[in-house]
């Protein structure tokens, strides 16, 4: 349905809250983001034991749960709401989605068990130093034995995950190959980045031993398409969760001897707030059950749901910074962290006027 | 009794309708039939007209209309929220005297609410009703009366006290408007059109069985009003489109919607006409411009997400669940897209953008477009009240203190016109 949820979701979401906001608090994120990992592989491995996270769109005979987007997204808007420092988006979206759409039945069958256990975290390394995520920007190499060599820039917790699939230019054409994160020749380095929250690595590779998981013709153009429904998703929470911090504050904020949210600038910049939202929430529900449900017109619809959250993503992290004044610019008031991870939202995947020319592409042609 | 659902409407609706709808009929004759059935308006009560059907089987009435191709009542306009008031607070006389004619299409109406003095504020209303005599006397002036030219009855909100506080000095009242007391004069707009009316009352006379409640109801009266007005702001509006078909009901139908439809024949450019967007953008080769095309993404952006936000208002709403703050975004958005769509379509059109009629582009419509969507963001609550609505009935936001509520109304600050 792409305009109401289950309530088997709803229940779901809920459950999910209540645990994130019981583990995952703003205290926890400051702990995690000061590492240079980024997160621990003891809450992630409690996180997918007590609730399965990594297994919810993993299908059934791999080991997961084989729910669609739609229950994938729930989980990305709670985790993007609640900030939460985890290589989630990496493994499931990213890594998960290049090997279900590029892999073999075997390769599918040796790699995915262990992602939807929470066993093996992994990423997807695409995107290089002209921080292009085109397939055609891709100069990495892979010979016919699969060695890889070249670099890759800008990967979501590269530097930590024990499985990258690479994009790499075969002799086949464009390909995915699979990489040990310890193999010899590859060296990772964790990019000091402006989203505390979210690590990004870049890799390089030296003569490093690949081994092909498939053709990456369509199959990436296909998980990048995912990649922005899903971050779309992600971002919505995380600018919902901007929204209602801020009107709390402005409620209980006095000056002039009464809470600032009685000024009416105030009233109508709150207004405003909850319409954005609101429409880049709906942008990303629909986009996500159209993923669900194969929408013919899934790329054009995952580039405005991209969009429209990029821009309010940030405008709402912009007006939460304004609301709390003096206060909103110090480091130890959180609303800088969700503004943080609004620019790199952004960014990743093709940012808002990227996004709305692909959208024009597939409209106007 | 058959038990009232989904499957026994259906088939007595289509049964009577199979047995009684006949296009060589009059319009008139057809609608005196319907009421006489109840099922041109079943949700009323089957005392007056109707059939007490909920509301929610209503969809299923107009189904098999649909699909036989039987015309309903007349509902375009104002009369329809006159029903809709008088069905909640008129007493046995108004629901004899003016339903059916209503129903019938026979009576127009038209609203006496807004007035030069106050617009966003329309309890702030100075026209002033006196009882002298045995009948109340009115005195005022009133504005934006769309259809007031053509109407035989108005909705009168008018001020019966001035001692009491603002709200409660209000009366609510029908009015005869083809009476000498009463004088419309046509409003003429920014773009040239002139669909709404000043209507001036100088010593007009009510009847005073023609009080709607009590004295110092008016503004309870009125809200029944704006309510109806606010939940039926599509239907209103909606461009109305008659059968091609030949018989006698048809064409006095295609004659009753070109009436009824001729003051809102610019509304679709006050909307912005976004449908008009892609198809103007290749026609002039403007397409290939990246410019353009980031302004197109954008406004398209919008308007399909805010397609997509009212469709879960509604899902929620058939479904029976809360319905979230989705629901109350729509008036303040489509004033974002009207505005947004004007930019991209003057933009372009480029220097054709200044030729209007026959010179411009689309025969007129594209230069309409600029100078219709100003009204947008205003009509029917302004964005700044649309924005205190949302502030503070969704957000719970606190409430502005007013300088009209704790003294007589005859005390408050006012305007200096009506």
């Amino acid at each position: 349905m792409k305009f109401s949820f289950s309530s088997e979701q709803d229940e779901f979401r809920s459950n999910l809250r209540r645990f994130l906001t019981d583990r995952a608090p703003v205290k926890e994120v400051r702990r995690l983001m000061d590492t240079d990992a980024g997160w621990e592989r003891e809450g992630w491995q409690a996180m997918n034991a007590e609730l399965g996270l990594t297994a919810v769109r993993i299908p059934e005979e791999y080991g997961g749960h084989g729910f669609g987007f739609g229950e994938h997204c729930i989980v990305l808007e709670e985790m993007g709401r609640a900030l939460v420092c985890a290589p989630y988006f990496a493994t499931t979206v990213l890594a998960a989605g290049a090997i279900l759409h590029a892999g073999s039945d075997e390769r599918k069958a040796a790699l995915l068990p262990g992602i939807a256990s929470g066993e093996v975290v992994a990423t997807l390394a695409s995107a290089e130093d002209d921080g292009s995520w085109d397939a055609v920007a891709c100069t990495t190499t892979a010979s016919a034995t699969g060695r890889l060599n070249g670099h890759k820039s800008f990967v979501m917790d590269g530097h930590t995950a024990d499985l990258i699939v690479v994009l790499a230019r075969g002799p086949a054409g464009l390909a995915f190959y699979t990489v040990d994160g310890n193999a010899t020749g590859l060296t990772r380095r964790l990019l000091a980045t402006m989203d505390p929250t979210r690590k990004l690595a870049r890799l390089e590779f030296a003569d490093v031993e690949g081994t092909l998981l498939g053709s990456a013709d369509g199959a990436y153009e296909r998980v990048m398409i995912e990649a922005a429904v899903c971050l779309s998703n992600e971002m919505a929470g995380g600018a919902e969760r901007l929204r209602e911090d801020s009107l709390a504050y402005a409620m209980m904020r006095m000056q002039f001897g009464k809470p600032i949210a009685s000024f009416q600038s105030m009233k109508h910049k709150a207004a405003d707030m909850l319409l954005e939202v609101e429409l880049a929430k709906s942008a990303a529900y629909y986009a996500a059950a159209a993923l669900d449900e194969g929408d013919e017109d899934i790329a054009a619809i995952a580039s405005l749901a991209k969009a429209c959250a990029s821009d309010t993503y940030s405008q709402t992290a912009t007006h939460a910074i304004q609301i709390h004044g003096g206060i909103g610019f110090t480091y130890d008031n959180d609303t800088h962290l969700w503004y943080k991870r609004a620019k790199s939202s952004d960014v990743l995947f093709g940012d808002a006027f990227y996004h709305r020319e692909r959208m024009m592409q597939n409209w106007a042609a | 009794m058959t038990e009232l659902n989904e499957t026994t409407v259906r088939a007595e609706c289509r049964a009577w309708l199979e047995a009684n709808w006949d296009p060589n009929l009059g319009l008139v004759e057809w609608r005196h039939k319907l009421s006489e059935s109840g099922w041109g308006n079943p949700h009323w009560p089957s005392r007056w007209y109707g059939r007490d059907l909920p509301v929610g089987l209503v969809p299923v009435v107009k189904e098999e209309f649909a699909r036989i191709g039987a015309i309903g009542p007349a509902e375009a306009g104002i009369r329809v929220l006159a029903a809709a008031t008088i069905l909640a607070h008129g007493s046995d006389m108004h629901k004899e005297k003016f339903l059916l004619r209503i129903m019938t299409g026979e009576d127009t109406w038209c609203q006496l609410f807004s007035e030069p003095g106050s617009g966003s504020d329309v309890a702030g209303a100075v026209t002033r009703a006196e009882m002298k005599g045995n009948q109340w006397i009115v005195n005022g002036q009133k504005v934006w009366t769309t259809s007031a030219h053509k109407a035989h009855w108005g909705l009168l909100l008018a001020r019966t006290d001035w001692d009491a506080k603002k709200h409660a000095g209000l009366s609510y009242f029908i009015i005869d408007m083809k009476q000498p007391g009463v004088t419309v004069f046509p409003l003429r707009q920014m773009n040239g059109h002139a669909s709404f009316n000043q209507v001036f009352m100088s010593d007009a006379k009510v009847e005073p069985e023609f009080l709607v409640a009590n004295v110092g109801d008016g503004w309870a009266v009125t809200t029944t009003t704006l309510m109806h007005e606010r939940r039926g702001a599509d239907g209103l509006r909606t461009w109305g489109k008659g059968s091609t078909r030949p018989e006698r009901a048809y064409e006095e139908e295609r004659a009753e919607i070109a009436t009824t439809m001729e003051p809102y024949k610019w509304y679709p450019q006050r909307a912005g006409r976004v449908d008009l967007v892609m198809p103007r953008a290749k026609e002039t080769g403007r397409i290939a411009d990246p410019v353009v095309r980031q302004e197109i993404a954008k406004l398209l952006t919008m308007s399909k997400a805010a397609e997509w936000t009212a469709r879960r208002a509604r899902t929620a709403q058939a479904e029976g669940r809360p319905q979230g703050p989705e629901g109350s975004l729509g008036k303040l958005v489509s004033s974002h897209i009207a505005r947004a769509a004007a930019r991209v379509h003057t933009q372009i059109s480029g220097a054709d953008a200044l030729l209007t009629g026959a010179d411009g582009p689309m025969d007129g419509v594209i230069a309409e477009i600029l100078v219709s969507v100003p009204a947008t963001s205003i009509a029917g609550g302004t964005d700044e009240i649309q924005r205190n609505i949302i502030s503070e009935r969704v957000l719970k936001m606190p409430r502005e203190r007013t300088g009209d509520s704790d003294k007589p109304f005859k005390d408050v600050p006012r305007n200096l016109v009506g």
